[in-house]
């Protein structure tokens, strides 16, 4: 067990003066829930961009199952099964639920139809598919953000603050739903619940001022000193 | 989905059909008027393909259409080419331009796109009366008249089957494109560019393809337009042919596959119609221009699809 | 006449297009630098300054420096008030969205086109020159009224340039270009500060034209090349940026000039416009711009 999927090694990105990622060595292992997490501005964002290719990275190299994919453009990484859904829900808002999620499903996949619907079941919008996606309630947007990312069938799945916004009631769907996913997929989640994080990830790694503070199970974080000092020194401690 | 797909080809096979009619049975000078609207509708309906559905607002076509016009008009003119590979030539030399521009103008993106287009395609013009000892400058060359373009029909009937045929191929084409894969990509890459390439697709190859195609399509009418009346000009293009395109798919409704051909045959009746009472048609231009964008920038059937009509394609 | 005079004929007359194209692009750049919007329409700004310049000149009567005074005075005025005619009417009601507002200033563009055609006529017309005095160079004599052309064109645009940089008026408008919705917080009315700019940057093309009838005369269409010439002088000096469009003007004025001069003028517009593209491709802050 424990093959590393995707991994990160001295990755780097400033902007200015900013050091937004600064040499960051990351490993994720195949089927595992991994939380990335720390204070505002701790660079989680912009790391998981350079990962996913939104971003170019300044140095530093990225490896998928053991391939070199730092050079791939976004679009090409995808394709390999890297997919993101995006922090502020971003799905095309006047097509269909049904067309949002075709556009998602890859070429090879075969038979369109149910390979739509089936995603579509999996978030529970099956009954939706014919409405027009930009006049979903917010949460509902939310899970047709994640049925894209299904449909996209990856390997990786980065998942950048899902439950932004969400009731607590949805919060706990939500949860099952992420946890369903493993180990076909691996998920990569930046999340700023503790109580989520602690109760879906087998390990954590903490981003403080674009550098790795600690990484390990969630009780090993939750015991860490340096990780409490750049909590309990930021306002986001009690979040 | 069945059911709706039968009834979309019905539709559009019983419009093509009565265009059919109608240049069988209208008297020669409406029926010559049809077919200049249908040559011009190809273009617009490539237009549409880059605009209307993949949100590439263009305004270089000109280059592309003048590609067609002088692609078909110089061989037939310097080699006596005749003229059915001669549209052939002038179509894949719309594309071929089309290619070269989207190659370096889709680095760029809404504003600069447009700018960058309309430089490409002043340099096409200005570089045609460079050359104007060939392509005859801003007079331009006079060219064999669609007498000899089928043998053994009549100028007006050859004239009307050649239209006919370009504008049936262009609707069918633009109709199995915007249902295919490539048409979905097309409009997702309009409507959220960003969302798309996180899907796992190349927004450049995808806006190159659309841009291609609708070169294609400018180049196909350029090159019709240059024979079926006898004209090839420098004035093809300026900035008013790029202008031109852009007016009858906002007219008649960007994004739907009939809203072109809707829109050139509005327009044409409109200016038509205004020629008759004032010799101010530029005024008409204008106004519809600014009208549109004010108050109907979805257009005829786009406003129709909004409406009501879901399934207008 | 020897090499060396001829190139300063040529470097003069280049410096007369240079001022006035100056003038012209100076009003593009305002215009989209605080408003972002593409202007198509303002060449034919341009073409109704010199054909308001004839109207005012011909109806005046008098010297002819007392009608080209007036014209300087009205005929800017005059384009100004279509300006925020158009703003108010189109562009506002647009909400200033970038590629809605080109379509609709190319529809603004034939409209003036047409009323010009309507108004005025096909023909091309003369407006006399203020005065007609000859500077005797050893090798030639060169007209005073376009040496007059340029040092009119500096004073312009200084007097611009000091009002954006040292005025309360400047100070608002350049609040308004960095962002219009904290502008509007901070209590700016941005509806006068848009109407205002886009007011501005039609009279700058007018006064240009003004300034230039006297030496090319008044004609409906004389507007596309002005326009060109100063969508290339805006892109090249990099968008927006005030400093970097005078310098272009500069650069362009001449270089289009003196290429012109000796060579092919149509070859040297190829060559500008597909400099332009390529700026736009590969440089899109300009040649002179910082980067973004």
């Amino acid at each position: 067990m424990d093959s590393v999927i995707l991994q990160a090694r001295g990755l780097t990105r400033h902007f200015g003066g900013l050091r937004a990622v600064d040499g960051v060595d990351f490993d994720l292992k195949a089927g595992e829930i991994h939380a990335l997490i720390g204070p505002n501005g701790a660079g989680k964002t912009t790391f998981v961009s350079l990962l996913s290719g939104r971003i170019p990275v300044q140095s530093g190299s990225i490896a998928l199952g053991g391939e070199d994919i730092t050079a791939l453009p976004a679009h090409a990484r995808v394709r390999k099964g890297i997919a993101y859904t995006f922090q502020i829900t971003s799905v095309y808002p006047r097509l269909s639920v049904y067309d949002n999620v075709a556009l998602a499903v890859p070429p090879e996949a075969g038979e369109l139809r149910p390979a739509v619907m089936a995603a579509l079941s999996r978030v529970g919008l099956a009954d939706r598919a014919e409405q027009i996606a930009g006049t979903l309630s917010y949460g509902h947007q939310r899970l047709l953000e994640l049925g894209m990312g299904l449909a996209l069938r990856p390997r990786v799945l980065i998942l950048d603050e899902p439950t932004q916004g969400l009731a607590s009631g949805e919060v706990a769907g939500f949860a099952a739903l992420v946890r369903s996913l493993v180990p076909e997929t691996t998920v990569l989640l930046i999340e700023h619940n503790m109580e989520l994080v602690m109760d879906l990830a087998q390990r954590i790694t903490v981003l403080n001022f674009g550098q790795v503070l600690a990484t390990g199970t969630p009780a090993e974080i939750r015991a860490n000193r340096a990780v409490q000092a750049a909590y309990l020194g930021d306002d986001d401690a009690a979040a | 989905m069945k059911a709706k797909d039968t009834k979309i080809w019905i539709a559009h096979l019983a419009v093509l059909a009565a265009l059919g009619v109608l240049l069988a049975v209208l008297p020669a000078y409406h029926a010559t008027n049809l077919a200049r609207i249908l040559t011009l509708a190809v273009f617009a309906t490539g237009y549409n393909l880059a605009f209307g559905y993949t949100g590439l607002l263009s305004l270089g076509h000109a280059l592309f259409f003048a590609a067609g016009v002088y692609g078909a008009a110089l061989p037939v003119t310097y080699w006596g080419l005749s003229p059915l590979p001669a549209i052939a030539l002038g179509c894949l030399a719309g594309g071929g331009l089309a290619t070269l521009v989207g190659l370096l103008a889709l680095r760029t993106a809404g504003v600069s796109f447009m700018i960058v287009t309309l430089m490409f395609a002043q340099a096409g013009y200005l570089t045609l009366l460079y050359f104007g000892q060939i392509t005859g400058g801003d007079e331009g060359l006079v060219m064999p008249d669609a007498t000899a373009l089928i043998p053994g029909l009549s100028p007006d009937t050859a004239r009307a089957v050649i239209a006919f045929t370009l504008f049936a191929i262009a609707l069918l084409v633009s109709l199995i494109v915007i249902r295919s894969r490539l048409g979905r990509v097309m409009v997702a890459m309009r409507e959220n560019e960003e969302r798309s390439r996180m899907l796992g697709y190349n927004p450049f190859t995808v806006k190159l393809s659309a841009l291609v195609l609708s070169g294609l399509f400018a180049g196909a009418a350029g090159a019709g337009y240059a024979l079926l009346f006898g004209y090839a000009g420098a004035s093809f293009a300026t900035i008013q042919y790029s202008i031109l395109p852009m007016l009858y798919v906002l007219m008649g409704g960007a994004g739907t596959t009939l809203g072109p051909l809707l829109g050139t045959a509005a327009m044409f009746y409109l200016v038509d119609g205004a020629a008759r009472i004032t010799t101010a048609t530029l005024l008409v231009v204008g106004v519809a221009l600014v009208l549109l964008i004010l108050f109907a920038p979805k257009g005829i059937l786009g406003t129709l699809r909004e409406r009501g009509a879901r399934w207008i394609p | 006449m020897s090499f060396g005079p001829f190139l300063l004929l040529a470097v003069m007359e280049s410096l007369v297009t240079a001022a006035t194209l100056a003038l012209t692009a100076v009003g593009l750049s305002l215009v989209f630098g605080t408003m972002r919007v593409v202007n198509v329409a303002h060449g034919e700004f341009f073409m109704l300054g010199a054909v308001l310049a004839w109207f005012v000149t011909v109806s005046v009567g008098g010297p002819e420096w007392v009608g080209f005074v007036a014209a300087l005075a009205l005929a800017p005025l005059g384009v100004a008030a279509v300006a925020t005619l158009a703003d108010r009417v189109v562009l506002k009601r647009l909400n200033y969205e970038p590629e809605a507002t080109i379509v609709a200033t190319i529809g603004l563009l034939y409209i003036l086109q047409q009323a010009a055609l309507t108004f005025y006529g096909p023909e091309a017309r003369p407006v006399e020159p203020p005065f007609n005095f000859r500077i005797q160079f050893p090798w030639f004599g060169y007209s005073g009224y376009k040496l007059f052309v340029i040092f009119a064109a500096v004073a312009v645009l200084l007097a611009v340039w000091w009002g954006l940089t040292r005025s309360k008026a400047g100070l608002i408008m350049r609040a308004t270009q960095v962002d219009r919705d904290t502008a509007r917080a901070f209590g700016i009315n941005v509806d006068r500060v848009y109407a205002g700019v886009f007011a501005l940057g039609a009279a700058l093309a007018a006064i240009a034209a003004v300034l230039i009838v006297p030496i090319q005369q008044a004609h409906y269409l004389m507007g596309g090349e002005p326009l060109l010439l100063a969508f290339i002088t805006v892109i090249v000096g990099g968008l927006g940026s005030l400093r970097g469009t005078v310098i272009a003007a500069l650069v362009i004025g001449l270089s289009d000039g003196l290429i012109a001069f000796f060579y092919s003028p149509t070859l040297a517009k190829i060559l500008a416009t597909l400099l332009v593209a390529l700026v736009l491709v590969f440089r899109p802050q300009g040649l002179f711009g910082a980067k973004a």
